[in-house]
């Protein structure tokens, strides 16, 4: 028999650039127009932007110096057009679709630079302290959405993560409080997210509970529980229950000291550290270590692990009580990173946003990472944007993070994969 | 390695899925375990494996007898297995489904990916396999695939391979492929049970045959034995292997494709420009290897997948575009592939599934009510008329045998009046009797004047079914061909090789089954 005939494969070829699938085409066409709609938004507030400068600060709290100035107009106009011709190369399939993406990306910057330049005009713009808050926004959520990953990956859906952020700040709360450490807040933190983690494992994975189910009750119950602890006791007592030294920055030698960046990354507390650790560290257990090739086997295929020799059961079990050290520290944030004192629903849905990050970065921690960034850019320009005082009403600013989600979520993440198991119990007759 | 199975009793409820079997498995010998679809081989095989728990009985190894209550007791044991629907990660590479639940580790459990990839390519060569251990599984073919499952198993040091229904993916080439393999193992002293319910393979590799009917050990056959015998052991009465047929009498074209094209989820050209043609009173088969874009193919007839490119018309009425209902108004019957998925709900009874996709109409459906009476009338109608095995109209689809539950679907099919009747892999995971029923039904519905297009990836069935056959490889059609076409020749052009080609070189290299 002929060799070729031998390594006959039949596997189906790749589509020729040129034929584009019916649904990638609906895809494109919906995505595109929703890019064109941002981008002659972006293009009228050039237009509309007042003459003058725009200027912005690149020191938190230094209003004399560090300040650049850039004529408002001109750079707004040339950042819409240039997002106007993103838009449409997309919608035109100029570009490889391998590339495509980056479109969205140039489109993104250059419409979030044209708003900030009509916005910013004739006043001062807190440049550092957008980066700062967006930093001080992003950590709860990055920490949560590495929960979420490693849960999903592992095949147990994670609704709860408000509730463990919530847990997680009360008791961080309350340790921190009476014993002074910040340290013991931390690790307190991090147990009760993981108490909390063990009974979603449990209901989940031994009582096959439905996980979306099982996961709002938890956010349920740890609001209840928090709700009344705080009123019953920390109310009562909030000099010695509720009040807490928030976490002091740290510099990092050298790299504290670059300019503009240095500041606002490495001049941090160690929460933010340990959660730049996280990130690495989840991504290189997923990726290279025995634990995470079984977690990422049990979440695409158990039966498949059954059938080497792998507990499927026991990597879940393990795989979501991890993550719930991850979502204890994140909730921790609230409290000893940034408030200094519990209050009743404090985390207010953050939790869910984390959710979001996590399915906008496609369950992988880079890209949950980049998402709770890009969420929490968001909501630090609606908080600045209120103190410069732009037209736009407060309130409408404030749903800009949420329809930003809705709009990343529904949208733009394009065709979205799952693991495949995730969400269902792993059953043996 | 000797093993011993002796009074293996497992039951599901009432079901007695395994009663009382007993099985000798030498050292280095081919055992097919020969039965119909659900007599009971994958549950003993599961049971031997630790994915299932015998009610009672026990294994014996060596003279010792072990307890296996999981999947790992089986691999200490030395037992592997390549199961039906293949136990592969999709999103993992080739070395990475090898190395699982074995890895490899640097210090701090880091993966040694070098040791793995080392690993299958090793193996790999010693078996004349061509595997690229850092590919994706989902990305290679369903007969690579086999290989992966195969090297996995190899990788514990299997001293007994299980392999489950393993050439249902194979083109009759890859079939002697991995009969080549299978010796092999032999010879090394692997011992292998080989589950089937394909006569033919059975006689080309078996060194010894057990045959198992309704969860019960009906007798041993020698491999010289006919395929009429097998049957009938495997049967439990004489069957006829042969559909009764007359030539076929086509009339006008009614179904007509021309340049379909289906892109899939993935963004893959899963059909490619096909032209096809079925007349009235015919039957045309389309063969292929799974996942070479026959199931798209029918989806795209029916409007259940969008379609890229291309022209789709009945009785010359353009169907291009139209909804699925309407495509089943102008007069298309289906039954889909996966019937448990598509073709039936399983919880709704025997009567409701009946009129699935009548109920709209008189004199089912009256102003908003539904004619309970006329439903259970139609029902008994049709479960006469189908030879539907069933306790009563009102049970559930689920309770019934893969056989009855495909006479069902078949029967509302029918109940409307077709034109073209498009069928998916009819007889899959269908028993013998079924069969016979199914594929006598289909005949009748082609003599009198509907057209017919049955996609299948079993040979046999072609051969029995079909006055035409065309074949398809990756998504083109690589020619039409008689139903009296040596099935070597099929199988050639079932791994792409143009139709002119493959009659010589199936001449010159004749197939172990082709030659049966």
């Amino acid at each position: 028999m002929s060799e070729s005939i031998k390594t006959a494969e039949t596997r189906l070829a790749p589509a020729p650039a040129s034929i584009e699938g019916p649904a990638e085409r609906v895809r494109r066409l919906r995505v595109g127009g929703l890019m064109l709609v941002f981008a002659l938004i972006g293009l009228g507030l050039g237009i509309g932007t007042n003459g003058g400068k725009a200027t912005f600060q690149l020191v938190s709290g230094d209003l004399e110096n560090n300040l650049v100035g850039i004529p408002a107009q001109p750079v707004a106009i040339l950042l819409g057009a240039l997002g106007l011709l993103a838009a449409v190369a997309y919608v035109m399939r100029r570009v490889p679709t391998k590339y495509a993406g980056w479109l969205a990306a140039v489109l993104g910057v250059c419409f979030i630079g044209a708003f900030l330049c009509w916005a910013a005009a004739g006043k001062v713009f807190p440049l550092a302290n957008q980066f700062q808050g967006t930093l001080n926004f992003a950590t709860p959520l990055i920490l949560g959405a590495l929960a979420g990953v490693l849960c999903e990956r592992a095949g147990v859906i994670n609704i709860a993560i408000e509730g463990q952020f919530l847990v997680g700040a009360f008791t961080a709360a309350v340790v921190a409080s009476t014993t002074g450490s910040a340290v013991a807040a931390l690790i307190a933190a991090a147990l009760t997210g993981v108490l909390m983690a063990s009974l979603l494992a449990v209901f989940s994975i031994k009582y096959l509970v439905n996980q979306v189910v099982l996961g709002v009750v938890l956010v349920v119950f740890a609001s209840g529980i928090t709700g009344y602890l705080f009123d019953q006791f920390l109310q009562e007592d909030s000099a010695n229950l509720n009040t807490l030294d928030v976490l002091s920055a740290v510099k990092i030698p050298l790299l504290g000291d670059i300019p503009f960046f240095g500041p606002i990354l490495f001049q941090q507390t160690v929460l933010v550290y340990l959660t730049y650790i996280a990130v690495a560290l989840v991504t290189f257990v997923l990726f290279q270590t025995r634990w995470g090739l079984r977690v990422r086997a049990v979440g695409e295929h158990p039966k498949a692990a059954d059938t080497v020799g792998i507990k499927v059961k026991r990597v879940r079990y393990s795989a979501v009580l991890w993550a719930g050290v991850l979502a204890g520290l994140g909730g921790a944030f609230f409290t000893v990173g940034y408030a200094g004192s519990f209050s009743k629903g404090m985390t207010a849905g953050n939790g869910f946003i984390a959710l979001a990050a996590l399915i906008m970065g496609r369950w992988h921690p880079i890209g949950a990472m980049v998402a709770a960034l890009f969420f929490g850019f968001a909501t630090q320009l609606q908080s600045q944007l209120q103190i410069i005082q732009t037209p736009i009403p407060g309130e409408l600013l404030l749903m800009a993070p949420y329809l930003a989600t809705i709009i990343a979520v529904a949208g733009l993440v394009g065709r979205v994969r799952a693991p495949k198991a995730d969400g269902e119990p792993y059953v043996t007759e | 390695m000797h093993l011993e199975l002796s009074g293996l009793t497992k039951s599901f409820g009432s079901l007695v899925a395994n009663d009382q079997i007993d099985l000798v498995i030498s050292p280095g010998e081919i055992h097919c375990l020969l039965g119909e679809n659900g007599a009971g081989k994958s549950t003993l095989m599961n049971m031997l494996y630790g994915l299932l728990q015998p009610d009672s009985g026990e294994i014996v190894i060596d003279g010792e007898k072990v307890a296996i209550t999981s999947p790992s007791d089986a691999i200490k044991h030395r037992i592997g297995m390549v199961h039906q629907h293949f136990m592969l990660v999709p999103v993992f590479t080739v070395a990475e489904n090898i190395m699982l639940g074995r890895e490899n580790t640097h210090p701090g459990g880091v993966l040694d990916r070098k040791k793995a990839n080392a690993l299958v390519t090793e193996l790999s060569e010693r078996y004349g396999f061509e595997v690229n251990p850092e590919a994706m599984v989902e990305d290679i073919p369903v007969g690579v695939q086999q290989r992966v499952e195969i090297i996995k198993a190899l990788t514990n040091d299997a001293r007994v391979l299980i392999l489950d229904e393993p050439t249902a993916v194979l083109t009759p080439a890859e079939i002697d492929e991995l009969i080549a393999v299978m010796r092999q193992l032999k010879e090394n002293g692997t011992s292998i049970v080989f589950i089937t319910h394909k006569l033919k393979e059975v006689k080309a590799i078996a060194d010894k045959i057990t045959v198992i009917r309704r969860g019960k050990v009906v007798g041993q056959a020698e491999p010289s034995a006919s395929e009429e015998e097998l049957a009938e052991l495997m049967v439990g009465r004489a069957v006829d292997l042969v559909v009764d047929k007359e030539p076929a009498q086509p009339g006008e074209p009614v179904l007509r494709i021309e340049g379909l094209t289906v892109i899939d989820e993935r963004g893959f050209t899963a059909v490619d420009g096909v032209d096809l043609e079925v007349r009235a009173g015919e039957i045309l088969a389309v063969a292929g290897v799974q996942g070479n874009g026959q199931t798209e193919l029918a989806e795209a007839l029916l409007g259940l997948t969008p379609i890229a490119a291309g022209r789709i018309s009945l009785d010359g009425k353009d169907l291009t575009g139209v909804t699925t209902r309407q495509r089943l108004d102008a007069g298309i019957g289906y039954i889909p592939e996966d019937r448990g998925h598509d073709g039936f709900v399983g919880s709704f009874s025997v009567a409701e599934n009946l009129v699935l996709d009548l109920f709209r109409r008189e004199p089912f459906g009256k102003g908003l009510r539904l004619r309970t009476d006329e439903i259970e009338k139609n029902a008994n109608e049709r479960i006469e008329e189908f030879d539907i095995r069933t306790q009563g109209a009102d049970l559930p689809v689920s309770s019934l045998s893969g056989g009855n539950q495909q006479k069902v679907v078949l029967a509302r099919e029918l109940s409307r009046p077709v034109k073209l009747l498009v069928a998916s892999q009819p007889t899959r995971g269908v028993d013998v009797g079924s069969i016979e029923f199914l594929h006598t039904r289909i005949v009748k519905e082609r003599d009198q004047g509907t057209a017919v297009l049955i996609v299948s990836t079993e040979l046999d069935e072609i051969a029995a079914l079909s006055d035409r056959v065309a074949v398809m490889y990756r998504g083109k059609v690589v020619g039409v061909v008689p139903s009296d076409t040596p099935r070597d020749e099929l199988g050639l052009m079932m791994a792409g090789v143009p139709r002119t080609e493959a009659h010589e070189v199936a001449i010159e290299n004749p197939t172990t089954l082709g030659t049966i």
